[in-house]
């Protein structure tokens, strides 16, 4: 990836920019907290952190109108903050407690909200693809415009059920945006150790399925192509395939032994690609904000993100006799 | 010195029971460890020990009292010539009723301090009332019937798969049902089954009911994981948010000279997940009422037809909406000497045995349990109380069977009614050979039915 170019031109507002901030740092403060829980014993098993990634999920949820659906992997607590679910209910769910989005009994990545049209949430690799192609295809049956945001990682783009869904989705024309957030490694193999496409949006090709990758790492840049592809498949167009180029800086979940990549590496993507840091020089040079409007937003992102954590340490155990319920409804 | 005796608790999460049975009288001397009551939830029996000694002062709760609170007094132990506190008698008014109901899955984990076992009740209502007008069908208009009624009456149940539409079915199941209902929703698939399965569950999640038609269940397998990951555990994984309503439906089990990729029975497979319901008739007025069923229920059900039983004939009968509840099994025949439990085509085995066996003079119970997953086990076990005898039929792998998991019940619930042990027939423990000697011999027969029959009862 080269150095980012300067986007000053942009129609973007003060107010949007600065949401996007919000929205992008809540996702960083929130993930930053839940891997101190995870240090302290209070989050167990697996927690795959979205940090790096943030301006993929707040770019594709700013084009996004009530009703569209989303779904993802395991590595989904980026996207639940990011379509405004609670984080006292995400936190609540990472440590296993009732007041947890699934009462404690799916974790880290196993969340849903029905309210906000969040699909989970899946720990198979891929198995999430189908899945929101199927919310898609809910959608055209009902006869309305609404789309899915089918998230999947580099790693994902070789599980062949993707490809049997891209298939379908462009023989039906379903409404849906498959958006691969490519973050260079699956686990610890990084893409070209694990194929030798050039460019997994093109894969879609094969299948008549436009695509087109994207910079993930500049939030301006994900908004403008999420609007491109949403317009596609509200207009009754067929799928729409972005590849997401990202980055994580953390490790695939918490136990990683960060051989395949360089700290050096990680360290010029945080210095030089943050997207955070991004919309914060686009605030200040902009004259959109001051130093001090964005010291005010880190104060209330904290105090959000501390009374998550309050909320997922005192909220009780789930109930034993838990163990008994939802098995049917 | 008088001491009150309260109201047992068998379990830790019961609240309230039954007070079957006194087995003393007032003014009976009791010593501690003498049973003096039997105390029943719905889901056991427990005999009651005396922990104190003492003579029987007075009986609070009348014997068949229902909704009996834990720790209620039921009866007061007075010393030798003591008189009954008059008090006591205030605890004998009447408890307030209430059905103590199981919760579904609850019922199947076995108490690990299991006290004796009640006499299980065989739900044994007929499917329709006495008089009603019956038709014969097969096996495959009762299905299609099944589905069009449903697709009439709700939007959101659509049908997809391999050659559903325009090809009418790959075993006609489906036939007549494109024209009646649109492409909308008879939707012909590519052969891509973990690709359309997992669309299916996606659309389920997406508010519609999905009847998904694999062209056999062998195919399957490449969706199993969208079955069992995906459909099966959001429920759970969602803490009761999200449920998935989608049938997947096809033929199961061997069909004839097919081979062995595509002759094996699923119903012990899918019957392990918590989740899913499975599902396996044999006659076509089930095969109807149940699958009626499915579509309606709000959770994933595995569906398991039989290619050589779409061609049969029964009667069916002529109702606007005739259903079969899950969890109900059906008693084809009833008996004294043994009972057979079977589903599916092995039904075929098991009628045809109990009516050969009939002329010898042994009368045989056969119950189709119809749906393996809630499975009907206090049809099972009050059976095999009367019969104390058991024979099961499957079609698939002995390893892990259903008959297996019947055995292991039966076992713990009633192993003291059992006369002989329990035998469990299956399909060889061999992948199905193509050549017709081997397969006829790889496949349960009804002359191993009939010779477990005699063993079983020693004729």
């Amino acid at each position: 990836m080269a150095t980012r170019k300067p986007t000053a031109k942009s129609n973007v507002s003060a107010e949007e920019l600065q949401s996007y901030y919000r929205d992008m740092l809540l996702i960083r403060r929130f993930e930053e907290k839940a891997g101190q829980l995870y240090g302290m014993g209070l989050i167990g098993g697996f927690c795959h952190l979205y940090i790096g990634q943030e301006a993929v999920v707040v770019g594709l949820e700013a084009t996004a109108k009530e009703g569209d659906k989303r779904i993802t992997s395991y590595r989904d607590h980026g996207h639940m903050l990011a379509c405004g679910m609670d984080p006292k209910g995400v936190m609540a769910e990472l440590t296993g407690r009732e007041g947890g989005y699934s009462k404690g009994k799916g974790g880290s990545m196993h969340m849903f909200s029905k309210e906000k049209h969040f699909y989970g949430g899946h720990g198979i690799v891929g198995a999430q693809v189908p899945l929101g192609a199927g919310l898609a295809f809910s959608d055209k049956y009902k006869g309305n415009d609404n789309v899915t945001f089918t998230y999947f990682g580099d790693g994902a783009a070789n599980q062949g059920q993707v490809y049997e869904t891209y298939n379908m989705a462009m023989l039906w024309d379903l409404p849906v945006i498959f958006v691969i957030e490519n973050n260079k490694y699956a686990m610890g193999t990084s893409v070209q150790r694990a194929t030798k496409s050039p460019s997994l949006w093109e894969r879609g090709a094969a299948y008549g399925i436009k695509g087109e990758e994207v910079d993930g790492m500049d939030v301006l840049a994900v908004k403008a192509a999420g609007e491109k592809a949403v317009a596609h498949c509200r207009a009754g167009k067929g799928p729409y395939i972005l590849e997401v180029m990202t980055y994580r800086y953390r490790g695939h979940s918490m136990s990683d032994p960060a051989k395949y990549r360089t700290r050096d590496e990680v360290q010029k993507m945080r210095t030089e690609r943050d997207a955070i840091e991004h919309v914060r020089e686009l605030l200040l040079q902009g004259k959109h904000a001051t130093e001090d409007d964005l010291k005010a937003i880190d104060k209330e992102i904290k105090a959000i993100v501390n009374e998550a954590a309050e909320f997922s340490k005192e909220s009780p155990e789930p109930a034993l006799d838990e163990l008994w319920t939802d098995i049917y409804a | 010195m008088a001491t009150e005796i309260l109201m047992p608790a068998l379990s830790p999460t019961m609240e309230e029971g039954t007070l079957a049975k006194w087995l003393v009288k007032e003014g009976d001397t009791v010593n501690s460890g003498d049973i003096i009551a039997e105390i029943e939830t719905d889901k056991a029996t427990m005999e009651f020990e005396a922990v104190d000694e003492g003579v029987v002062g007075k009986i609070l709760i009348e014997a068949g009292t229902d909704g009996v609170k834990v720790n209620t007094p039921i009866a007061v132990l007075v010393a030798e010539g003591e008189d009954v506190p008059s008090d006591s008698a205030k605890a004998a008014s009447a408890p307030a009723p209430a059905a103590l109901k199981g919760e579904e899955g609850k019922t199947a984990a076995p108490a690990s301090a299991a006290p004796a076992p009640a006499a299980p009740k065989a739900d044994t209502t007929p499917d329709w009332p006495e008089g009603t007008t019956m038709k014969t069908q097969t096996v495959r208009e009762a299905l299609r019937d099944a589905m069009a009624e449903e697709m009439r009456n709700a939007d959101e149940v659509f049908v997809m798969g391999e050659e559903v539409a325009e090809y009418q079915g790959a075993y006609k199941i489906t036939q007549g049902l494109l024209d009646e209902f649109g492409a909308r929703r008879v939707i012909d698939t590519p052969i891509t089954e973990h690709g359309f399965a997992g669309i299916g569950v996606g659309a389920a999640f997406g508010g519609l009911r999905p009847i998904v038609e694999f062209m056999t269940f062998n195919f399957a397998m490449q969706a199993i994981d969208q079955i069992l990951n995906s459909a099966a555990k959001t429920l759970y994984m969602s803490g009761g948010q999200m449920g998935c309503p989608i049938v997947f439906r096809g033929p199961n089990g061997a069909a004839a000279r097919v081979g062995a990729q595509h002759s094996q029975c699923y119903a012990a497979w899918y019957a392990q997940i918590p989740g899913l319901k499975v599902v396996m008739p044999y006659s076509a007025a089930d095969a109807k009422g149940l699958l009626k069923t499915a579509i309606r229920d709000p959770n994933p059900v595995i569906f398991l037809e039989n290619e050589i039983l779409y061609g049969r004939s029964f009667e069916v009968p002529d109702l606007d909406d005739f259903t079969v509840p899950f969890g109900k099994a059906k008693t084809w025949r009833e008996g004294t000497d043994v009972t057979i439990v079977s589903f599916g085509i092995g039904m075929t085995y098991a009628l045809e045995a109990a009516e050969r066996l009939a002329k010898d003079g042994i009368s045989v119970e056969v119950i189709d349990l119809r749906t393996i997953r809630p499975m009907d086990t206090d049809a099972i076990l009050a059976s095999v109380m009367k019969t104390n005898r058991l024979v099961t039929v499957e079609e698939g792998f002995p390893q892990g069977s259903v008959g297996n998991y019947i055995t292991s019940v039966v076992m713990e619930h009633a192993f003291d009614y059992l006369d002989a042990p329990v035998i469990n027939l299956t399909g060889k423990d061999v992948p199905m050979p193509y050549a017709a000697n081997l397969e006829k011999l790889a496949l349960v027969t009804t002359d191993e039915v009939v010779e477990a029959v005699r063993k079983v009862t020693y004729r």
